[in-house]
């Protein structure tokens, strides 16, 4: 097995804890009786962190951000955001979904729309429909946003849905494999626009996903999920490269390597799904 | 230039190539058409054969041909001064029917129009409402899955027995207990499929867009408007669709029954009478109509509806 050095310490870990998952786990009943997703699963985010989440299929890592933004509620322990429990979702934990969840009868300016209005009650029509605009010029939709998302490609549709994220500030943006859809080129595209989005918002990412590369690339640090059934956090790595990042920087870096051999013999080996160990 | 670049467009070698493409979608349904109407020529064609062939039908129903929205009654009563002009008084005595079948057809339509429309706004109602709500649908299905399955025709007597009863009421609405009942028909017969499919649609409003809802905590009637209603609007137009050609088959069976005019009351009229060719005419007339209905629909749904594909 390889070493690796985590003395790397957090510079965060002297701020206030922002997002506290603390002794969460999920049972959900079935008729052979209760099935365990996860256990004790425990977690500490502080403010304008990137978190990226790793684990085999079926580990229970969708389930666990589903309790962050509220979908579900654990069986036990609690999910607190500034000291507060979540208990339904909501707007301040906005969700980046895998398969984009635009509404198909409303144009990429109405979906956004939709919820700046939801978000900034108070506000006049001018000033949310700027709101929208902005968001939309963030990811470079200006031309588009009168589109339906019919006649969008999936990284434009994406872009929508990360736009619709961003337009109403969340204090927890949540990403659900959200460029697992997508082909190699504007998946990189997507993870550079959203980095340099996440890094003029100053918003604490959460985000699932299948891709090594894009959790280096983009994380603070990765946490390295178990197999299910009953699954919990197995290790925390602190990605160690200085922002703003550059991709071809960090992959001359002698540490990415280290660090992804690390996480592969994690997943392949340690972790290694049953059927593929036999 | 503009007119330069505009007739460049129509060159002969253009119309040439338009035809071509315009020929390919109706030469063949015209080939079949004459292929048909030829079979039926030479099988109607003996000495005393079933029905009258083609070309007699043509020749005994031309003034139904010639003057479909002709109405003799319209002449005589909207005339203001009860005394008809020379022209007008030329083509009633040249005209031999008494009303065109265009406006027959128009009777019969107005009729699934009212019903339909009843049949649509409630049958939408009520299909968000068990849609939605799990204890209504658990509580009506069954009910609504017996009563759909009740031939339209068979809900006539029990009409004709129901709105005799409430003759008076009726006739100060302007309705007489045949035209109720002929429009209650059509609006039991098209109301199961908008219901059962409104249901069926709110059901199935897919998690993405719930959950959506949810983050952004949407307001009842928010939802309703912005997420419920044009995620069910497929399902509803597919209930609409299938509910005006059943509506269409329902009027033309209740007016053979209810001797209240429009085409279904013709086509019984032309049998009784022996006119077979009037017959058969009345039957072009009541089959182009429901295709320009189902179309209608479809191209109102197509217009409204937007679909993720």
């Amino acid at each position: 097995m390889q070493t690796l050095d985590l003395t790397d310490n957090h510079q965060k870990k002297n701020q206030d804890p922002f997002l506290v998952i603390d002794g969460v786990s999920k049972v959900y009943p079935t008729a052979r009786g209760p099935y365990t997703v996860l256990e004790n699963v425990n977690l500490t985010v502080y403010e304008g962190e990137f978190i990226c989440v790793i684990g085999h299929s079926g580990c229970g890592k969708s389930t666990l951000l589903n309790m962050v933004a509220g979908f579900n509620r654990p069986t036990a322990g609690e999910i607190c955001l500034k000291s507060k429990p979540i208990l339904r979702p909501g707007p301040d934990r906005m969700v980046v979904f895998q398969n984009y969840s635009l509404l198909p009868w409303m144009s990429a300016f109405e979906n956004v729309y939709l919820a700046v209005k939801q978000v900034y009650t108070e506000k006049s029509k001018e000033e949310k429909t700027k709101i929208a605009k902005d968001s939309l010029a963030l990811v470079g939709l200006t031309e588009a946003m009168n589109k339906r998302p019919k006649e969008l490609s999936g990284g434009m549709r994406q872009r929508v849905s990360i736009a619709r994220a961003l337009s109403i500030r969340p204090e927890v943006l949540i990403l659900d494999e959200p460029f697992g859809a997508l082909d190699v080129m504007t998946r990189e595209e997507l993870q550079e626009e959203l980095l340099s989005i996440w890094r003029a918002n100053k918003v604490t990412a959460l985000m699932i996903t299948h891709d090594i590369d894009e959790a280096l690339f983009l994380a603070d640090r990765i946490v390295l999920m178990s197999n299910g059934p009953a699954a919990h956090i197995a290790e925390v790595i602190d990605i160690p490269f200085t922002r703003p990042r550059d991709r071809k920087a960090i992959s001359d870096d002698p540490r990415y390597y280290t660090l992804r051999n690390y996480i592969l013999e994690f997943l392949y080996s340690r972790f290694a799904l049953a059927d593929e160990a036999e | 230039m503009a007119a330069g670049s505009i007739t460049s467009k129509f060159t002969l070698n253009n119309i040439g190539e338009w035809v071509q493409q315009q020929a390919k979608s109706f030469i063949p349904p015209l080939l079949a058409l004459i292929l048909l109407l030829g079979a039926w020529q030479v099988i109607c064609s003996g000495k005393k054969p079933p029905l009258p062939p083609p070309t007699k039908v043509w020749e005994e129903t031309q003034p139904y041909i010639w003057y479909p929205f002709f109405d003799r009654d319209y002449f005589d009563v909207d005339a203001k001064e009860k005394i008809d002009s020379p022209a007008r008084k030329e083509l009633k005595e040249k005209v031999t029917i008494e009303q065109g079948l265009g406006v027959k057809t128009i009777i019969s339509v107005r009729r699934v129009a009212i019903g339909y429309t009843a049949a649509a706004i409630v049958g939408i109602s009520l299909g968000i409402a068990i849609g939605t709500n799990a204890f209504l649908y658990r509580a009506f299905d069954p009910i609504f899955q017996v009563l759909r399955t009740i031939p339209p025709l068979a809900w006539l007597p029990i009409a004709l027995a129901a709105f005799s009863g409430m003759n008076e009421s009726l006739q100060t609405i302007g309705l007489n207990v045949n035209e109720a009942a002929g429009l209650f028909v059509i609006f039991v017969t098209s109301i199961w499929p908008i219901l059962m499919n409104t249901a069926v649609g709110v059901q199935q409003v897919p998690q993405d867009y719930r959950n959506v809802a949810r983050v952004l905590r949407l307001g009842k009637f928010d939802y309703f408007i912005t997420i419920l209603i044009p995620s069910a609007a497929p399902y509803i137009f597919t209930g609409l669709r299938i509910a005006v050609g059943l509506s269409w088959l329902a009027i033309v069976a209740a007016e053979m029954l209810t001797a209240g005019g429009g085409i279904g009351f013709f086509i019984w009229d032309s049998y009784n009478s022996g006119k077979q060719s009037e017959l058969i005419l009345a039957l072009l007339y009541i089959g182009l109509v429901g295709l320009l209905l189902d179309k209608l629909v479809y191209y109102i749904s197509k217009f409204a509806v937007q679909s993720d594909s």
